[in-house]
């Protein structure tokens, strides 16, 4: 018999309640056990006093019972919304504990059910994880999304799109005796030129959807002693890096997450960019470039506006710090000692990143823009041949590499699935 | 010895393998069983009708013709009576690539019957007995033998049942039933009575025929002209020519007449009068099912088949029915050319009880039941073709079974049997399958072409081929190998090439002749300059080395997943399935391994519904479980 599993859903510690989750075959077996009493209603919030075998009352809880076929993990499942203190829940668990059958469940387990059943496609677990984990509004906003299957119904439609380009082509393959039309190529060629134009503008905001899932990272550089460190410490609003007269105070990365409008952002706070022969300070210097380099975003801080730019390149940032010892002005002026000019900074920050998440697509991992690029890299194999007039069944096999490169974000495509298409759309058979 | 043919008495009462019926599968199982050498008796009702076509009287086609090289090359009988029979051949998709081009061919019905028959008489270790098998014998649960008619016991280590459509087979024309699973057989109720005894799962199904027509009432002046090939395709790889007269087809179409009519007397089908159950073929629709689903076409094609060279009798392929005789009547005269045509035969629609074939293994032997197996339209499938291909598979390992050796399994990678087995005993049937090229993933390599290629030598390990095709296939294969390593004793540059004519990209690298072959404009004629050893290679084996070369790159890039299909192939689930459900799979998941029972980790991966993630949790269990034996 399939086990059937429970666990705390939510962290330990004392909160007003403590929910513990139940799946499998035995939950039902197990409420009654636990309560005493007829089943409560399914989806129906029912308070019920649960008991130990001993018939001792544990706790009196709020149980909600989810039939088969119509849970998270797709299997017979319940809540117990029980008081949050640490001793009902330990005995609630050690009550479960003794039900025949029933088990601790293992991290991910309930998920994983979910997954085996059908509940969810991978791509939903994805978004599932993410959401757990989001920090800030948009990635939980994108998180529900695609853990809602907002990616899925995309790889579907495009899916779907190439079926029915390949139909189009099998058809004319397996029933060139038939009533097929003559000549498919044109709507095939039709089909495909648009999925790709979809999978091209996916594709190209799908690094905007990576930030946005995993957050930006924002470099502060600079040559020694431009006040990176005391811009980072405004910024923060507490003492997270040391600051001193010294040049060359700062030698490892500094980092700061914050959220921006929104937006998961990390703050970086790097060595003063000189050539030096400190050999812990060298290595400093060449951990700031490679960090700054790899950022999202670099903010140049030059007090005295001859700083070296060559780190800097389309779109990135230069501020003239130090605003109050150089008495500059104007919009780029900031002095982090005094706060003026911070919240400035701050705020052309997250237009920037605001301006790049604009077009972020579905594509929020690498996972996905691999199979992403294959699928367009075979469709555009596929177009090549159907432009030249080539073998269709060598259209055919790219077409089912592409179709299958697409499947593999969320799962798999078959046989039976084409020639359902070609039965639907043509009268075949003589 | 040549087999020896008996009516009603046999010369022993103890074979290895029994083949019960003489149809496409049986012949075809008794044969293959009786090439591998063990003892084998085919029991039939009538020897006359072994080698009956039944249906519409041609072979072959896309993945069906396909199927008919794989079963020649393994030294089956249904290619080479096909080749004898054949009046009119044809090569579908001869524009298109050699990988989806499909051999067919008209074949006379007396003709294709009395080769088959010949064929059947001049196997050795073959016994046909002519009677009624009414009960199998049983040992345990294990098949023992079969029981006739006349009370007499044959024992038999394995028994193939090949009975197509008599389990509850049901005739409808219009408003008339009656019993029977062809026009002019009896069911063989007892029979089916055991099968029912077994407790396998049934489905019920449904198939149809046109009325037949008198030629010489049919006015084919004005219809379009169908010939042949000029340049026959054969089915075998050791027919050397046509042996009989070939013939054109005609084609017609029916018309806007001809579907009010059908459409006024709808409510007397028996499919739309709700008198049939079972579920017809979606690529072989009933004209009634055609003018119903796709009311918007106003014609549909019928091509006018001739049933043999001296019969007066025309298929017209395309307008199987169920309508009663009057509106047959009315409906086909309304069609151009058979203005006054003659039914001589009306069409009907039979539907019959089929064995689901998740009940079977991927030989196709029932899994509850030792010893037995299934073969042909029983199994939920359609067509000779499929037929004789299950029946090769069914009889080989039958044999195979009796001498206690390993069974012979063919799977997706190797041949377009492998696809159909594999798509039967996987997924079952929802509809009589039927063989496509587009089921097959590997198309690419699964080649009508190079069939010998794939399996001959399989075959001659197994010891199903006999000496003349050995002779051939071996002499083919060295002449492959010399032309391969001609071509590829030497490496041209891009400027060498083109300095010969040739336009290849001046990438620097070095081509050998295969290589260039692969260049869809390059022909083994383009490479005398280059190679002028070439000029020695025999022009089949050039055509056959080109072929090979225009897909050896797609070839390629599909062998991983060839070899991750044949990895997941070699992980047996043996009895893991057996005890408790694997914890953590999914009720669902685990009730349909418990049916379908996957003998491998790959088939279960082809279940319909199975996810990624139970996958996974299977070949952890099973690694768990060699851990703990190892």
């Amino acid at each position: 018999m399939t086990d059937t599993i429970f666990a705390p859903a939510t962290p330990p510690g004392v909160g007003a309640i403590a929910v513990i989750r139940i799946s499998g075959l035995g939950t039902d077996a197990a409420l009654t056990a636990l309560t005493g009493r007829p089943l409560p209603a399914p989806r129906m919030a029912s308070l019920r006093v649960l008991k130990d075998r001993d018939g001792a009352a544990l706790d009196e809880a709020l149980v909600l019972r989810f039939v088969h076929g119509k849970s998270f993990t797709g299997e017979s499942a319940a809540e117990l919304q029980c008081h949050g203190g640490r001793a009902v829940v330990r005995a609630v668990l050690d009550a479960l504990a003794s039900l025949p059958g029933l088990r601790l469940a293992e991290p991910g387990e309930f998920t994983r059910r979910a997954l085996e059943a059908g509940r969810m496609d991978l791509a939903q677990v994805e978004g599932l994880a993410d959401l757990v984990a989001a920090e800030t509004d948009l990635q939980r906003r994108q998180a529900l999304r695609q853990m809602g299957g907002a990616l899925s119904r995309r790889i579907e439609s495009w899916r779907l799109d190439l079926i029915r380009a390949r139909a189009l082509l099998e058809a004319v393959i397996d029933f060139a005796d038939e009533d097929v039309p003559e000549d498919v190529t044109p709507e095939v060629a039709g089909l495909l030129s648009s999925v790709k134009a979809d999978l091209m503008s996916a594709l190209a905001g799908g690094r905007a959807a990576e930030r946005l899932r995993s957050g930006f990272e924002v470099a502060l550089i600079g040559a020694p002693n431009t006040g990176k460190s005391t811009l980072l410490n405004a910024i923060a609003g507490r003492e997270v890096a040391i600051t001193s007269e010294i040049a060359g105070t700062t030698r490892d990365v500094i980092e700061v997450a914050m959220d921006l409008g929104g937006m998961a952002v990390t703050m970086l706070d790097t060595a003063g960019l000189r050539d030096t022969s400190d050999v812990v300070e060298a290595i400093g210097v060449a951990r700031a470039r490679q960090r700054a380099e790899a950022a999202d975003l670099r903010v140049l801080l030059d007090p005295d506006g001859d700083a070296d730019r060559a780190l800097l390149i389309d779109g990135d940032l230069l501020v003239r710090s130090k605003a109050d010892l150089t008495g500059v002005t104007g919009a780029l002026a900031l002095s982090a000692k005094t706060g003026e000019g911070v919240s400035d900074l701050l705020l052309i920050i997250e237009t920037s990143l605001v301006t790049r998440i604009g077009n972020a697509s579905e594509l929020s991992r690498l996972r996905h823009r691999r199979a992403v690029e294959s699928t367009i890299t075979a469709i555009e194999a596929a177009e090549h041949v159907v432009a030249v007039a080539g073998p269709l069944e060598i259209a055919a096999e790219e077409l089912r590499g592409a179709t299958s490169a697409l499947e593999s974000v969320i799962g798999r495509v078959d046989a039976e699935r084409i020639l359902d298409d070609i039965f639907s759309s043509f009268c075949l058979g003589k | 010895m040549t087999g020896v043919f008996h009516v009603k008495h046999t010369t022993s009462d103890s074979y290895d393998v029994i083949v019960i019926g003489g149809g496409h599968a049986g012949a075809e199982a008794a044969c293959a069983a009786a090439r591998c050498g063990v003892k084998t008796a085919l029991i039939t009702h009538a020897f006359a009708k072994i080698g009956e076509m039944s249906c519409n009287p041609a072979i072959g086609g896309l993945g069906k013709g396909h199927i008919v090289r794989e079963i020649d090359a393994l030294d089956g009988v249904m290619g080479r009576v096909a080749d004898q029979a054949g009046i009119q051949f044809r090569l579908l998709n001869r524009r298109k690539g050699p990988a989806v081009q499909g051999p067919r061919a008209q074949c006379d019905r007396a003709i294709y019957r009395t080769a088959m028959q010949a064929a059947v008489r001049a196997q050795r270790d073959l016994e046909v007995i002519e009677a009624e098998v009414t009960d199998v014998v049983l040992d345990g649960a294990s098949i023992a033998g079969v029981v006739l008619a006349t009370g007499e016991t044959l024992r038999a280590r394995a028994v193939i049942l090949t009975t197509g459509t008599f389990l509850r087979g049901l005739i409808h024309i219009g408003d008339r039933t009656l019993r029977g699973g062809r026009m002019g057989d009896r069911p063989s109720d007892r029979l089916a009575a055991r099968i029912d005894d077994f407790g396998l799962r049934l489905g019920r199904l449904k198939t149809g025929t046109p009325p037949r027509i008198d030629r010489r009432s049919i006015d084919f002046s004005g219809l379009a002209e169908q010939p042949g090939d000029p340049e026959p395709t054969f089915f075998s790889f050791l027919t050397k020519g046509t042996e009989t007269r070939q013939v054109a087809c005609h084609i017609t179409h029916t018309t806007t007449q001809t579907h009010d009519i059908i459409r006024e007397n709808l409510h007397r089908s028996a499919i739309y009068g709700g008198r049939i159950d079972g579920v017809g073929p979606r690529y072989c629709p009933s004209i009634e099912d055609k003018v119903v689903r796709f009311a918007e076409k106003a014609s549909h094609q019928i091509f006018l088949e001739p049933e043999g060279l001296t019969s007066n009798l025309i298929y017209p392929n395309g307008i199987s029915t169920s309508l009663p005789e009057d509106v047959q009547i009315a409906y086909v005269r309304s069609i151009p050319g058979m203005e006054r045509a003659e039914i001589m035969q009306p069409g009907y629609a039979i539907e019959y009880d089929y064995v689901d074939p998740t009940e079977l293994d991927r030989r196709l032997a029932v899994k509850s039941v030792p010893g037995l197996f299934l073969a042909g339209q029983i199994n939920g499938t359609t067509g000779y073709e499929e037929a004789a291909g299950q029946g090769l598979v069914a009889g080989m390992n039958a044999a195979r079974m009796a001498r206690d050796e390993a069974p012979l399994i063919f799977d997706r990678a190797d041949a377009y049997i492998g696809v159909m087995i594999d798509d039967l005993v996987t997924r079952g049937v929802s509809e009589p399958y039927r063989m496509f090229t587009s089921r097959a993933e590997f198309r690419l390599s699964l080649r009508a072409d190079n069939a010998d290629q794939r399996l001959t030598e399989i075959g001659i390990t197994a010891g199903c081929v006999g000496p003349d095709r050995m002779a051939a296939w071996r002499s083919k294969a060295d002449g492959l190998s010399e032309a391969r390593r001609l071509l590829s004793s030497r490496n041209v540059t891009p400027t060498e090439a083109n300095a010969d004519g040739l336009t290849i990209n001046l990438d620097g690298v070095r081509r050998d002749g295969l290589d260039l072959l692969a260049y869809p404009d390059i022909n083994i004629i383009d490479l005398h300059g280059l190679f002028p050893e070439v000029i020695a290679i025999d022009p089949q084996i050039a055509r056959q080395i080109e072929i090979d070369a225009t897909y050896a790159e797609y070839v390629r890039r599909q062998r991983g997943d060839v070899e991750a299909l044949r990895r997941d192939e070699s992980l047996a689930l043996g009895d893991l399935l057996d005890g408790d459900a694997i914890p953590g799979l999914s009720l669902e998941l685990a009730e349909k391994l418990k049916r379908v029972r996957p003998a491998t980790l790959g088939h279960a991966g082809r279940i319909e519904g199975m996810t990624p993630a139970a996958l996974t949790l299977l070949l952890a269990h099973l690694r768990k479980r060699e851990r703990r034996s190892a």
